[in-house]
């Protein structure tokens, strides 16, 4: 992947200076974005099952989906309406687990075209999920508007369009085709880290240290009763911190 | 408007909020070296944080996952593209389940 040279080039990571115009940013990003999309359908469809058999109409699941647009949230909010908890439960819920969007905005910020408009940032922080996160924070050079918008766009129709499809049709697939498809936003995620991981010490150093302190938390007395999304937000935080006290970088040069 | 459509906005809005502050907020690149070299390091730490150990319950079945995860983990390591790393493992799930 071209993002990936990112590491081997040393610190000197500069804003490419040749200019793109915007509609080449745009379908550079339509095309990173499709693989999400793929990714996207099966986890959308899934949930348009699981929203349509907790008595939500197919319309209502796909405004979850417009609206939401993210998988963890989505899924345990939906599953308090269902349950007919208070708003009040399904609105901490709901913030625990995107706590972690915190972090990823913060890092996107730091890779922006600069002068990117105020309005321009609202729109784009819309688009952040875990997987669009991925992709554009690994980037090589900065991040523009119409990049974010290719990348975003597919997989946003993708996900709106699989919980529809998903809500409507029950279970067309066979449950050991629908529960095989679990894995593959997590074998991006693979695919995404390993490459890197290969070559830069420090990036290996820090993976294996949020892995473990995210396994204690899915797995140690005590611990484990703490939420899935401040458990991933915690291991993410200590790794990134190690990491960088351990492994400090040379300063970017692109002011 | 209903209580669902209510809940559904209020999720809405809660969503939002974390991706759009930082990111309106903080403009122009952060000082600290300590900071950027933290942020550097963050896209990694929780994509290792939000696979691992979750990948192992995403199948249903932990045998048929961890056998993904190794195909997964192979190919990746091999660098090869992500949609041959996500259908690979796909199928390595498939064909474990057909087995047991």
């Amino acid at each position: 992947m071209a993002f990936l040279a990112q590491d081997t080039s040393g610190d000197k990571v500069i804003t490419k200076t040749t200019p793109r115009s915007a509609s080449m940013d745009f379908r550079y990003g339509l095309r990173k974005g499709i693989p999400i999309a793929l990714g996207y359908v099966p986890v959308a469809f899934t949930f348009g099952l699981l929203a349509a058999s907790g008595g939500i109409s197919p319309w209502m699941a796909t405004v979850i989906s417009l609206t939401n647009l993210t998988s963890a949230g989505q899924f345990a909010g939906t599953n308090l309406i269902i349950a007919g908890a208070p708003l009040l439960e399904i609105a901490v819920t709901t913030f625990v687990i995107n706590i972690r969007y915190l972090l990823m905005s913060l890092s996107l910020s730091q890779k922006l075209t600069s002068g990117t408009s105020l309005i321009k940032r609202a729109i784009m922080a819309f688009g952040i999920t875990d997987e669009t996160f991925a992709v554009a924070s690994l980037e090589q050079g900065d991040i523009s508007f119409s990049y974010m918008l290719g990348l975003v766009s597919s997989p946003y129709w993708g996900w709106a369009a699989g919980t529809f499809v998903g809500a409507l049709i029950c279970s067309v697939l066979p449950p050991a085709v629908q529960s095989s498809m679990g894995i593959a936003l997590y074998a991006m995620f693979i695919a995404l880290i390993v490459p890197s991981a290969k070559r830069s010490k420090p990036v290996l150093a820090t993976t294996v240290i949020a892995v473990v302190v995210s396994c204690l938390f899915t797995w140690a007395p005590h611990l484990r009763d703490i939420s899935a999304g401040w458990g991933i937000t915690i291991a993410a935080i200590t790794a990134s911190a190690v990491g960088a006290l351990v492994f400090p970088r040379e300063e970017v040069q692109d002011e | 408007m209903n209580k669902t459509l209510i809940a559904v906005l209020l999720m809405a809005v809660i969503t939002y909020i974390p991706r759009v502050t930082p990111m309106v907020l903080v403009r122009g690149k952060l000082k600290s070296r300590f900071l950027r070299s933290f942020l550097y390091y963050v896209p990694y730490a929780v994509l290792g944080a939000m696979t691992f150990p979750t990948i192992l319950y995403s199948t249903g079945h932990v045998g048929s996952a961890v056998v993904g995860m190794i195909v997964a983990l192979v190919l990746a390591l091999f660098e090869r593209s992500l949609v041959t790393v996500a259908v690979s493992a796909i199928v390595a799930v498939y064909l474990m389940q057909c087995l047991i």
